[in-house]
């Protein structure tokens, strides 16, 4: 038995194969943008999976330190690791600023990591794409390779300049800015000491106030200036449990005892794709939906009009005698042929499109399958329209006008 | 003839149909999570390391002298400004005396009138002392009564205290008129070693408290460096170290030194360990006191040992290890690290061996399913 659609696509398998690819590059817009909103929740979730925490101590009762400023004194941390349960706990800070080297600027996060130790501390990079971990307590940068940055670069975040001796890949803040991570104490610095006209000024407001300034008590002002230009707040406290320790049960032992907010993985996740990207994810997902639907209308119009375009030769089809059955599986074939080359097209195209854009665009093997499965459905669906067309066809018009 | 133009078209068909279908079978394997994590290997090499510490300080002089008055006063002069250099001894400046100088003259008037006193006194006591010798030998010759000679002893006493009096006097009036003369001399400001003026607090003219310095005085030879150490990699700090000195003003540059002494009070709120590091020559021009200096101190090398580099060490759950390659597939070893050096090599006490290879850089995290494939540098790295 022939096949009448492939006898058909055969018959002008160009305009098959450009409609095809026309649909293709369309699918591919719908799967990148579907990327785009997956690559956004996942951007919250490799902050949390490369921060290697079970749960994130913060001042108390703020959603620290991604979603709102959080600032705790660097000695806390002792004081957490004696809580029963807690494995390792280590301060880290978060600072959103320009990273600058020479004439270019790139926005980043800059992490304090706790230097010292030899590897895979919570807090610092868990891999490198090239360059070694940070080993000196200060003037070190790890950098995130989307920065642009390369190994020997050196920086300059505020007052210090850092060289860069490793980089690393994946690492971002929720809003996709790439991360550099420098020691801890050059970053608690960073976060205090902004630039060096700023602390004349702070200086002199210090020496106009008559209490700091007095005569009679000579030393009171260095004392005073010493004691302001000194930082020792962190942003948060990482903590690791030990194995077999029940996150929520030392999370509630910390918050009743220590006077802190804690928040578990589960917590954290929450708090960052449920309220910090909520809206531009939803944003994102809205424009998804707009679009899903558009694509889905035009590939059932395209179908129709490729139906149409053969209402003469159904017509003949009907006059000789051919089956209902025979012309709707034609049809039907048709339009499913066109919506596999599509997907074919469309997924090679979003693969490729990918890493051309800034942020993170995540195509996930689920979606492209649900894609895949939408695609022949709405094919399918649209070829019933144009089915319903040719049968009611009246055999008459292959020989009318 | 009529089959031919057919075959053509399945056969472009084909043509397009085919490549679509392996370029997206290429594109669902290759990329996305399905695909192959790119790593880079490292072997697991022996050989020894060199730690070092490195901290950062700032540069100090060990002995600073504030000069200042003991009362409180007013400059009046001030010779020296920064930078002068100082013999031990000069007067570097003086505080108002005020009337100092007047109360010194009147103590010395007093001092004069007392040595008038002790010659009036004595001349008494002379005449006095005659008076009862003679009178004594008349008595001898029965020729005055008795209450006359008792008379005239009497007045030798009272001349002889008189005299021994006025003496005291004249001692206090002296004693009087050093202190004087000392308190003047202790106006003066003066530098009790060799030195460089580094500080000038005060003009001629200021009023200033008891115990305010006037003037700051180092003693050039005494700089050393007040450095900070991380107290996490401090282990081996030790007196006696090389160091390496970079001061910021002089990148680039590196001096020698050592450590001349570890602090035994430490920061407890900065966890920090304090060490003393000192110049083995005194860098000229001197480097202005309180600049920032990066300190890196050479501990002895360690003998021979399996290293790999830091970057190769990872966490899986609560385990620190590292991914070994065998037979191409990725597995978790975990190990025991022990010390590291500053170019990032870790030694491995327990764990691996000479010669294994193991995941150095990884495109992504790695898991206990990753699939990898080992390529010669990540992409996107530039060489």
């Amino acid at each position: 038995m022939i096949s009448l659609a492939g006898r058909d696509i055969l018959h002008a398998w160009g305009k098959f194969v450009f409609t095809g690819f026309g649909l293709g590059l369309l699918i591919g817009v719908t799967l990148t943008m579907a990327g785009v909103y997956r690559g956004m929740v996942d951007d919250g979730k490799a902050l949390l999976d490369n921060s290697g925490a079970d749960m994130w101590v913060v001042q108390k009762d703020t959603l620290g330190p991604y979603a709102e400023s959080s600032s705790l004194n660097g000695d806390l941390y002792r004081a957490i690791l004696a809580m029963p349960g807690v494995a390792s706990a280590v301060n880290v800070t978060y600072l959103t600023t320009q990273v600058r080297k020479g004439e270019r600027d790139v926005r980043s996060m800059v992490v304090g990591i706790v230097p010292g130790g030899t590897g895979a501390t919570p807090g610092w990079p868990p891999y490198l794409v090239a360059g070694r971990q940070i080993t000196r307590g200060h003037y070190e940068a790890v950098a995130d390779i989307a920065t642009g940055f390369q190994l020997g670069d050196r920086l300059q975040i505020r007052r210090n300049q850092y060289t860069v001796v490793g980089l690393t890949r994946r690492m971002v803040s929720s809003s996709g800015d790439p991360m550099v991570f420098i020691p801890l104490k050059d970053a608690q610095e960073a976060q205090f000491l902004k630039d060096n006209d700023a602390i004349w000024q702070s200086r002199r407001r210090t020496e106009a106030n008559p209490a700091f300034n007095r005569p009679g008590v000579p030393g009171l002002l260095d004392a005073i200036i010493a004691s302001q230009s000194t930082n020792n707040y962190v942003n948060a406290v990482l903590v690791r449990l030990k194995a077999g320790a029940v996150p929520d049960e030392v999370a509630s032992s910390i918050q009743r005892w220590k006077r802190l907010t804690v928040y578990t993985r589960a917590q954290m996740e929450e708090i960052l794709i449920g309220k910090l990207i909520a809206t531009s994810s939803k944003q994102i997902g809205m424009f998804l939906v707009i679009l899903a639907i558009v694509s889905a209308a035009i590939v059932a119009f395209i179908i129709y009009t490729l139906t149409m375009d053969k209402i003469r030769e159904i017509a003949v089809l009907k006059l000789i005698g051919t089956r209902n059955r025979t012309i709707a599986a034609m049809i039907m074939q048709q339009a499913l042929a066109l919506g596999l080359i599509g997907f074919a097209v469309g997924k090679i195209t979003a693969t490729f499109a990918a890493p051309l854009f800034p942020k993170y665009v995540l195509l996930q093997p689920q979606d492209s399958i649900a894609g895949f499965f939408a695609v022949l459905v709405i094919c399918a669906l649209a070829s019933v329209i144009a089915i319903r067309m040719a049968l009611k066809v009246d055999p008459a018009e292959a020989i009318g006008g | 003839m009529k089959n031919l133009p057919l075959q053509r078209r399945t056969l472009a068909l084909i043509a397009v149909i085919v490549p679509l279908l392996g370029l997206l079978v290429y594109v669902a394997l290759r990329s996305g999570p399905l695909a192959p994590v790119a790593v880079t290997e490292a072997r697991v090499e022996s050989r020894a390391i060199h730690p070092a510490l490195f901290g950062v300080g700032t540069v100090e002089a060990r002995y600073t002298y504030k000069i200042g008055p003991t009362f409180a006063g007013r400059v009046q002069r001030l010779d020296v400004h920064v930078g002068d250099r100082a013999k031990a001894g000069q007067v570097l400046g003086e505080m108002d005396p005020v009337d100092l100088d007047d109360r010194v003259r009147s103590q010395e008037a007093a001092l004069k009138r007392a040595e008038a006193a002790i010659r009036e006194a004595s001349a008494r006591h002379a005449y006095a002392q005659s008076q009862a010798r003679r009178y004594e030998q008349l008595f001898a010759a029965r020729s005055v009564s008795e209450e006359a000679v008792i008379t005239k002893r009497q007045e030798l006493a009272i001349a002889e205290a008189a005299l021994a009096g006025v003496k005291e006097e004249l001692v206090r009036a002296r004693s009087d008129r050093d202190a004087l003369v000392a308190q003047r001399s202790n106006l003066r400001l003066v530098a009790p070693v060799d030195g460089v003026v580094i500080l000038r607090d005060a003009d001629p003219g200021t009023t200033i408290v008891a115990g305010q310095s006037v003037v700051e005085l180092i003693d050039p030879q005494s700089l050393w460096i007040n450095v900070r150490f991380d107290q996490v990699s401090a282990s081996g700090l030790a007196a006696d170290l090389p160091a390496t000195i970079v001061l910021r003003s002089r990148h680039g540059r590196s001096l020698k030194g050592r450590v001349l002494r570890v602090e035994l009070m430490a920061d407890a709120v900065t966890e920090e360990t304090l060490a003393k590091v000192i110049f083995d020559e005194i860098p000229s021009p001197l480097p202005p006191l309180g600049e920032l200096a990066e300190v890196t101190i050479d501990l002895p090398a360690l003998a021979a040992a399996p290293v790999i580099p830091n970057a190769a060490v990872q966490r899986l759950g609560n385990q620190t290890g590292v991914w070994q390659i065998t037979n191409g597939e990725p597995e978790f070893i975990p190990v025991t690290l022990g010390r590291s050096d500053l170019d990032g090599h870790v030694q491995v006490l327990d764990g691996l061996n000479d010669g294994e290879r193991i995941v150095l850089y990884s495109e992504k995290a790695l898991g206990a399913h990753s699939r990898i494939h080992v390529v010669e540098r990540i992409p996107g790295v530039v060489p």
